[in-house]
């Protein structure tokens, strides 16, 4: 059995949930076994999961889990995997699933593989591929252990719907105390976490100045995009340190990540190289991003950024 | 408080990447390695703030073979005050997790420092598997740290923002961007860390259970479309119509 611990937090399911339900559904597939999704805490339309190839819900609705303590739920997941009868787990890539995973596999004595891209084969040996040196290479894992326990990188798969809604059974497991106590929590409603984000807008040193960011912010706009930048953009205070994509920084995969007064140094396109679409524009016609790039604009970011964000807005009126 | 620091060393951050024996090795050939940033820049200067205002020890560890004591010297000249290096080959996240754990449950450290992932593998793993490995709470994503007592009030990323929560000692931290500043070590501090005690130590018996079958580079990037600078209209056209992303 395979065992998806799909996120809700504040209740709900995001993409990356359905995402991790039908990496596990395939996964399954591939083990001849089926796919159990777990949900914790308050999970709004749990029975939602049977559409991506769930073949039941379990839950433990304890109002204790709404609260991440990664080591009571390490311990509620590893008891509800023996309680179906689950030895492979999947979580998603998250801020919570890195932490799970790590004590997941420690619980279990179980071989790991972090930031899975693809569905496992199992063909003389369980084996799963993911990105490492910062997405200059990929590494195909074997797993030798009977447990195994998986994180799916965000965007490597998408949801897919296979089936219709299931029943959710409660399953029972003892939820230990947490000694983790959470006195707040501060998120930005209504944009999209980088690392989730789809369509990324960022700019670098070529901006000048702090001042000048109303034309990237205009253009995120447009595009319903978040936005992003270099580290010294970020080191020298010009923008939020989230804001730091790269190697050192935050590691995005969007459809589209569009790039604006970036040079595009190793260090840079370490975090970026996993984008679908890279558009670079920069005065430099030498700059080392353009070798990185699908599309290129050779030009000043001062002229060529309001002129795209016109041929958006014309577009997205026309469309 | 005596305090931890889990230290890896990885190829800095332009070494070449490239693979032999049939793409089941990294080519460490004219790879120049340094200390992994995270472990460096946040996890190690972090501890050190906490023994200057509150006294203590901070011990670094290195599961690893004799190659990596040069990365140990680095963080004992950056302020550490002595080192412990199991000697092995850091072949898999839990049998790594399994060596710093026998000797943390041995020793007793208020706290276990890490980076919150190495640029090389970029597993995130080792920091739970510790943590899960000693029974301990671990916060992963540290950008700030505030101690009091044996109670910490810790800031850690989330999805889209932070988490503030608090914590008694003894736990496993995880170190991101913001919780300290680099430090460069100076001239004194090196010539110090010369003399200060490195103590090496067999590994305790541990199996790999995950290991790299064999490497691929990604597919090599078709060359860039050059689209005119005033004719923003037609990439807007290629990124609906071609590329298909908007
Ligand atoms: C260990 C280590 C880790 C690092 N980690 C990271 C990381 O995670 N992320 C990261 O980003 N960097 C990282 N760096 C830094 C990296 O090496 C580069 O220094 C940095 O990415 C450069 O930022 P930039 O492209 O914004 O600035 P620059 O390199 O200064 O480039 C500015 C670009 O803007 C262009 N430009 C200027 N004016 C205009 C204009 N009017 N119109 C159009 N184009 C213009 C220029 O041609 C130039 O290409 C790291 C470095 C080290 C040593």
């Amino acid at each position: 059995m395979v065992l998806v611990y799909a996120e809700s937090p504040k209740g709900k399911f995001k993409k990356s949930a359905f995402e991790a339900v039908t990496y596990g559904h395939k996964t399954a597939q591939v083990l001849g076994t089926q796919c159990v999704a777990l949900t914790l805490g308050d999970a709004e339309n749990a029975g939602q999961l049977g559409k991506y190839g769930a073949a039941k819900v379990v839950s433990v609705g304890d109002a204790a889990l709404n609260n991440f303590d990664s080591q009571v739920h390490a311990a509620v997941i590893a008891d509800a995997a023996k309680a179906v009868g689950a030895s492979v787990i999947v979580v998603s890539h998250s801020s919570s699933g890195k932490a799970l995973l790590g004590r997941l596999a420690a619980r279990m004595d179980a071989g790991s593989v972090s930031a899975a891209k693809a569905v496992p084969t199992n063909d003389g040996g369980f084996k799963v591929k993911t990105n490492v040196f910062s997405g200059k290479a990929i590494a195909e894992y074997q797993i030798n252990s009977a447990n195994k326990v998986l994180s799916l990188m965000g965007n490597a798969i998408q949801p897919e719907e296979v089936g219709s809604d299931v029943a959710v059974e409660a399953v029972s497991v003892t939820v230990p105390a947490s000694r983790v106590a959470i006195k707040e929590v501060k998120t930005v409603e209504g944009t999209v976490p980088l690392p989730e984000a789809e369509l990324v807008v960022s700019a670098g040193r070529g901006m000048k100045g702090p001042e000048n960011w109303g034309i990237i912010e205009d253009l995120a706009t447009t595009l319903g995009a978040t936005t992003a930048c270099s580290r010294p953009v970020a080191d020298t205070g010009w923008r939020p340190h989230h804001e730091h994509v790269g190697q050192t920084g935050v590691a995005v995969r969007p459809n589209l990540y569009i790039a604006a007064g970036i040079s595009g140094a190793i260090q840079h396109l370490a975090g970026v190289n996993s984008s679908k679409v890279i558009v670079v524009i920069n005065k430099d016609p030498e700059a080392p991003f353009f070798k990185a790039a699908d599309y290129g604009v050779v030009g000043d970011l001062f002229d060529v950024v309001p002129r795209l964000n016109d041929a958006l807005k014309k577009y997205k009126a026309n469309s | 408080m005596k305090l931890l620091v889990c230290v890896s060393k990885t190829p800095e951050t332009t070494a070449k990447i490239s693979f032999s024996g049939d793409n089941t090795q990294f080519n460490e050939a004219g790879v120049q390695f340094i200390m992994n940033p995270y472990d460096e820049w946040y996890a190690l200067v972090r501890a050190l703030e906490l023994k200057e205002k509150a006294g203590g020890s901070v011990t670094i560890l290195n599961v690893g073979p004799a190659a990596n004591d040069t990365v140990i010297r680095k963080g004992l000249a950056i302020g550490a005050d002595n080192a412990v290096r199991i000697d092995a080959e850091p072949k898999s996240s839990l049998f790594v997790a399994k060596q710093i754990a026998a000797h943390a449950k041995e020793e007793g450290y208020d706290m276990v420092f890490l980076g919150k992932e190495t640029i090389d593998y970029n597993g995130s793993e080792v920091g739970g598997m510790v943590a899960e490995l000693l029974g301990q709470p671990y916060i992963s994503f540290a950008t700030a740290m505030e101690v009091n007592g044996n109670t910490a009030t810790i800031t850690r990323e989330i999805e889209g923002g932070v988490e503030v929560a608090e914590v008694d000692t003894p736990f496993v931290l995880s170190a991101s961007k913001g919780l300290a500043e680099q430090r460069i070590p100076n001239m004194r501090g090196i010539m110090m860390a010369k003399r200060k005690p490195l103590k090496v130590v067999a590994a305790t018996d541990a199996t790999d259970l995950a290991v790299v079958a064999s490497y691929e580079l990604p597919p090599a990037k078709s060359a860039v479309k050059l689209i005119d600078p005033e004719n923003m209209d037609e990439l807007v056209r290629l990124l609906s119509e071609e590329a298909k992303v908007i």
